[in-house]
């Protein structure tokens, strides 16, 4: 089976404190189309290592590889469109520009990816808000506007927008109710299973674990002393 | 796309933009305007006269006489006589010359007193000759010939007949009302104080300040229809004259200052001209550095709320940069809406100009005879508005590069 992600002794510092290692990483791997739900407490590295596989940040030491890339050899203007094109990311809150509304929001993703601009996203955009049952008076309104479980929602669109082979899920469901949460993630497993979609999902809500089929402790993941 | 997000973003500010958008709309208004008003009325001073070689005047300053004789502004310090220019005209150095005398009013509008000469060979801008849009010349005393703007704005016709006043105001009392003038022309428009004056023959001034009572004893009603040979007038505020040769000039010059009946000055208007913008130079220069200084802490101000703004919205610089946005592309975001509210700030300080000009040029004119055109849009100010583009993306760069620098921080 082939390797979405896999991390090589991997270890991360802030510039500004060299010898305070965030991360420490020997090995970890996730397969091409495998559902990973890591857990564990805030501060622990959590961000950093989502910000690595995205390619916000670069490993102080080590490999990261993602989707055979290695991203710490890249460029910065190529490790943003690899991001564009080839990982989608959600967070807690704030995935969408609030005062634009939700096709524009799409779209601006969508023109950031390595695409064909003679070919009409419009439709895609729309079918996409369909499928996540947002109203079509909801989406010419600045998506500020909309409720929080529409905005989550809208923002796994605009995550996919570009056929991303990987993607990152930081906490998305953390502010949703229940019945939104439930909402939330069966279209997100529903999609990600139908486009065979590598997903690192990142939450401390255990009761979320069922949906997935590996269950990693961020503690297990990464050796780095826990209280920075 | 980006244009929509740079516009949409400030739309979601716009308290904040409004304001700037004021700041930098009056600064733009002030140096476009200072800029417009300086150059018009240069070149309307400058093209109110032409052609003339020499004026002459009641010996004065030099500036003083430019201003009363050709602008209209001040008053002279005393009269010809009808002798002394009549002797000088005679000079054979002399091709023509146009005796003027000033001092009446109609409804606000000055009076001039001339003779036939004027029409022939005054000229005005490049050397254009005066021209009539309707009528004629004045074959009679009491003939009238009105510049285009008092036609329009008084609503005259060939063949009214109006009244003259003594002195300037616009509701003089001393009306001399038993003089019945009549138009029998109206110039073409020439944008100079030329449109904003009355003339009528040297006589026909003279009846109304002298002669009037002893010509209506004698002639009675039948008083519109003295030929101008009937009358000699006494005395002239100040005469132009063209000479035969340019060569002649410093010659005549000499010869009118030494002048030996009567104290008189005679000056080049081109000569005079500069003189007055060298005075003017200094208050010029000082309105540009003002409306400068404006425009700089304008566009200070439009820096230091886009710098605020980023504050704001690390968030959405975060989200950018991970939807895939380049650094470099927040940098330009930045700098797009900085230009996007300069322009805005030029489109309305344009047009508040352009509306402010349309509505104060009656009074520019008719209060100070400066004739302001409304095209804005000269070189200058079309430079003006570069360096105001140019000025922002200079400006802009401090919150553009604040922006790309928190782009390349992510935590």
């Amino acid at each position: 089976m082939t390797m979405a992600i896999q991390l090589t002794d991997v270890h991360f510092s802030y510039p500004e404190a060299p010898d305070n290692f965030i991360l420490n990483i020997n090995s970890w791997s996730v397969s091409a189309g495998e559902h990973v739900f890591i857990h564990g407490p805030s501060g622990g590295g959590k961000s950093t290592l989502l910000n690595l596989l995205s390619g916000m940040l670069t490993a102080t030491s080590g490999k990261v590889n993602v989707l055979g890339e290695r991203l710490g050899t890249m460029g910065a203007r190529q490790r943003d469109r690899f991001r564009a094109n080839h990982i989608g990311y959600i967070f807690q809150q704030f995935n969408l520009i609030p005062y634009i509304d939700a096709i524009d929001n799409i779209r601006l993703a969508y023109q950031f990816g390595n695409n064909d601009r003679q070919y009409s996203i419009a439709d895609e955009i729309k079918s996409l808000l369909s499928a996540f049952h947002i109203p079509e008076i909801d989406w010419y309104k600045p998506v500020g506007q909309l409720s929080f479980g529409q905005q989550q929602r809208i923002a796994i669109a605009r995550a996919l927008i570009n056929k991303p082979q990987v993607l990152i899920a930081d906490e998305p469901t953390s502010s949703l109710d229940q019945n939104n949460r439930d909402n939330f993630m069966s279209a997100l497993m529903t999609l990600v299973s139908k486009h065979n979609i590598t997903l690192v999902f990142v939450s401390h809500d255990m009761s979320l674990a069922n949906y997935f089929g590996r269950i990693d402790a961020l503690s297990d993941i990464n050796a780095a002393r826990e209280e920075n | 796309m980006f244009v929509r997000l740079a516009s949409k973003s400030l739309i979601n500010r716009k308290g904040s933009v409004l304001l700037t958008i004021m700041a930098m709309s009056v600064s733009i208004f002030v140096l476009l305007g200072v800029e417009h008003i300086r150059s018009q009325s240069k070149q309307s001073f400058n093209s109110t006269v032409s052609g003339v070689d020499l004026i002459v005047g009641a010996r004065t300053g030099s500036l003083n006489l430019l201003l009363y004789s050709v602008f209209r502004l001040g008053s002279p310090t005393n009269n010809i006589d009808w002798e002394t220019y009549q002797n000088i005209s005679d000079d054979p150095k002399v091709a023509w010359s146009i005796p003027i005398s000033l001092g009446d009013s109609h409804k606000g509008f000055r009076v001039m007193g001339t003779t036939t000469d004027y029409f022939k060979y005054f000229s005005y801008g490049k050397k254009r000759q005066l021209t009539f849009s309707q009528g004629k010349s004045f074959e009679n005393i009491f003939d009238v010939v009105l510049g285009s703007q008092v036609a329009k704005k008084l609503g005259y016709q060939l063949g009214d007949k109006i009244v003259l006043a003594h002195g300037l105001g616009q509701t003089s009392f001393s009306l001399h009302s038993n003089s019945p003038f009549e138009v029998t022309g109206i110039l073409s428009a020439t944008g100079t104080p030329i449109d904003q004056t009355v003339r009528v023959s040297l006589q026909g001034l003279e009846a109304v300040h002298t002669h009037l009572q002893k010509i209506i004893q004698t002639h009675g009603s039948a008083l519109t229809a003295q030929p101008l040979s009937e009358l000699k007038p006494k005395s002239i505020t100040a005469f132009m004259l063209g000479l035969t040769s340019r060569m002649a000039t410093f010659g005549v010059q000499r010869n009118i200052n030494n002048y030996r009946k009567d104290p008189l000055s005679a000056i080049l208007p081109g000569v005079a001209l500069a003189e007055l913008w060298q005075m003017i130079g200094l208050l010029e220069n000082t309105l540009r550095l003002i409306s400068g200084l404006i425009l700089i802490s304008a566009l200070l101000g439009l820096s230091a709320m886009m710098l605020a703004s980023i504050k704001e919205r690390e968030r959405e610089i975060h989200l950018l940069r991970v939807i895939g946005a380049p650094a470099f592309f927040l940098f330009l975001l930045i700098q797009l809406e900085a230009l996007l509210i300069s322009f805005m700030s030029m489109l309305i300080g344009t047009a508040s100009l352009y509306f402010s000009l349309l509505i104060a040029r009656d009074l520019l004119s008719s209060e100070f005879g400066l004739h302001i055109g409304l095209n804005i849009l000269s070189y200058n100010n079309i430079l003006f508005l570069l360096l105001v583009v140019s000025a922002t993306i200079v400006v802009s760069t401090i919150p553009s590069f604040t922006a790309y620098k928190r782009a390349n921080k992510n935590d």
